[in-house]
């Protein structure tokens, strides 16, 4: 499959795919630096586990090649992978946003000495 | 024909539904990166996630049997991970990350054999995806095995202190040679499985012996250039796969961890290196300090006369650490802080970088025990105000307080950055008994003529200066 649409970017003389791959990596790459230079310490650990949730997009590298998975083992290993990444992804969102939430949950910080008794 | 056009038509789809998934990826990531935004920014990734998921099911290679199998997985991963993620106390973050961390980790190493067994002879015939299929399972490989050792260090699964292996460096050196060396036979043109295996066996083991030497400490560190790895061997199974969801979600997530890192050793003081190379604590730790003039006496003192302390200060630092948060004493703490703020005393809570197990760590203890977002100090503004406090109020926390970072050049932790809580009048240290802190290292501000001990499980030892407090 990636064969024939090498070939055919090749032919209309479009980049390779891996040139394409890699000009994407870069750029990715660089939104990562920037995005990520300026956080508040506060954040770290909400921001470690929201990132952690994100990779969980590797699901999708299962996902796709199942579609060409040949033999009991190899089904095997890709249902595992399945199981890992829908754990991570799923997992890491959940835990990020419980987190979160308590961040949020905060009424406007008043000075705390006004705030009514409870 | 026809059925080819709507074959890349449908290629086409699914591709345009990965780059609203990455757009909307890094403006969730964007959003993260402010408490105000965080939580729609966390909803806008996980719908991100969600689209290119489904758009990758539009795929028509995929069968019923496919579909069944993905099912299973898809319910299995589902049923195991929801639970954890609501569950777990806020305490276990760290370890819980780790462990999301690493199955991240291990289905990129999974899906790279995969891929090798679908097809071994295209890894040697097109490099541009047997290179990064290599390094995919390499990478993962490690992630997986040194995240289930950090878990299982933070967890006390196994001992959190460094385990020395001799001559680590060479065994790892070796054991990444092998790997590499086994990874560049197949690139040249071995289609022998066994090989491959010995790529994910011999990361596998380096992943091991790479974590077991670091000490508690570091872990947030190791754990943080762990999640960098996984998405860095993410993306390279993307660029394998051809698939650019795959290639930017895991680079963004390879570079944003790089520089979370970064600032996570900063913090500590620590560099990347020196944490990864290991060692920490691991040079003789407490003993030197026993015999040194640190030995002291300690003055322990009463729950009581703790209460008259604070009733008559102006200003009360409270310094919470690990110990707090495993005690569940936050939420008593702010009961406290409500009394003495009754009383017109100004209550500020210092939070060291590092506090609790991670960077931010603590002040997601504290948000959860409803403790005022603006009371949380950074080290930075606080270890200018220890200087008018009357008494800093140290609850569970240790090396984060020890002076040794500041003055003693051979301690394991000097230059470390900590809270000069020395300076502030008086010091009072909730402590459930001498031990030393995560690091293994012995703290004289606990020996210092300024400071009192109060021994004792930190709930309830609060819990009493409450109520003591509510008789004065």
């Amino acid at each position: 499959m990636d064969l024939t649409t090498t070939t055919i970017l090749a032919a209309e003389g479009g980049p390779s795919t891996i040139l394409t791959s890699l000009a994407i990596l870069i750029l990715a790459a660089f939104v990562g630096f920037q995005v990520i230079s300026k956080v508040p310490n506060t954040l770290h650990t909400p921001l470690m586990s929201g990132t952690n949730a994100i990779h969980g997009i590797v699901v999708l590298g299962g996902l796709v090649a199942i579609a060409q998975a040949d033999g009991f083992l190899s089904r095997l290993l890709l249902l595992i992978a399945i199981i890992f990444g829908t754990i991570n992804v799923v997992g890491g969102f959940l835990v990020t946003d419980r987190m979160l939430s308590m961040f949020k949950r905060k009424p406007d910080p008043a000075p705390a000495a006004e705030e009514p008794e409870s | 024909m026809s059925t080819a056009t709507a074959f890349f038509q449908q290629q086409d789809f699914i591709t345009a539904a990965y780059v609203v998934a990455f757009g909307m990826f890094i403006v969730g990531l964007a959003k993260l990166t402010s408490p105000t935004t965080a939580v729609q920014g966390n909803k806008i990734a996980a719908v991100g996630m969600l689209i290119a998921v489904l758009a990758t099911l539009l795929n028509p290679g995929l069968d019923g049997a496919d579909f069944l199998l993905i099912a299973v997985g898809l319910t299995i991963g589902t049923i195991i991970g929801v639970p954890s993620a609501r569950n777990v106390k806020m305490t276990a973050m760290p370890q819980m990350v780790a462990l999301f961390n690493g199955v991240g980790g291990g289905a990129v190493a999974l899906i790279a054999f995969a891929e090798f067994r679908h097809d071994p002879a295209e890894l040697s015939a097109d490099l541009a995806i047997g290179i990064p299929l290599v390094l995919a399972a390499i990478i993962g490989s490690i992630s997986f095995w040194g995240s289930n050792i950090a878990f299982a260090k933070l967890q006390g699964l196994i001992s959190g202190s460094p385990v020395k292996i001799p001559s680590g460096l060479l065994v790892n050196i070796a054991l990444m040679l092998v790997a590499v060396g086994a990874g560049i036979a197949i690139l040249l043109g071995s289609e022998s499985q066994g090989l491959f295996v010995l790529i994910l066996l011999a990361a596998a083991i380096l992943g091991n012996l790479a974590v077991l030497p670091i000490g508690g400490a570091d872990m947030p560190v190791v754990i943080s250039t762990l999640n960098a790895f996984t998405g860095l061997s993410a993306a390279a199974a993307g660029i394998a796969l051809n698939n650019y969801a795959l290639i930017v979600a895991g680079m963004i997530v390879g570079a944003s961890g790089t520089i979370l890192t970064d600032q996570m050793a900063k913090a500590m003081n620590r560099s990347i290196g020196s944490v990864l190379l290991g060692g920490f604590g691991g040079e003789a730790p407490a003993v030197e300090g026993a015999g040194g003039e640190t030995g002291g006496t300690v003055r322990s003192t009463s729950a009581a006369d703790v209460a008259i302390q604070l009733a008559y200060a102006r200003q009360v630092v409270v310094v919470p650490g690990y110990g707090m948060a495993v005690a569940q004493a936050q939420h008593a703490v702010r009961e406290m802080a409500k009394v003495l703020e009754k009383k017109g005393i100004e209550v500020k809570y210092a939070i060291h970088p590092v506090a609790g197990r991670m960077p931010g760590h603590m002040n997601v203890l504290l948000a959860e025990a409803d403790v005022p977002y603006d009371q949380l100090k950074e080290m930075d503004d606080i270890n200018q105000e220890f200087g008018r406090t009357d008494v800093s109020l140290v609850i569970g926390a240790n090396d984060v307080t020890n002076p040794d970072a500041r003055m003693k050049a051979d301690s394991p932790i000097y230059g470390m950055p900590i809270l000069n809580v020395d300076e502030s009048a008086s010091v009072i240290v909730l402590k459930r008994s001498m031990a030393s802190g995560f690091a293994g290292i012995e703290n004289p501000l606990f020996f210092n003529e300024k400071t009192q001990m109060l021994f004792g499980d930190a709930k309830s030892s609060v819990g009493e200066i409450t109520s003591e407090l509510g008789q004065l």
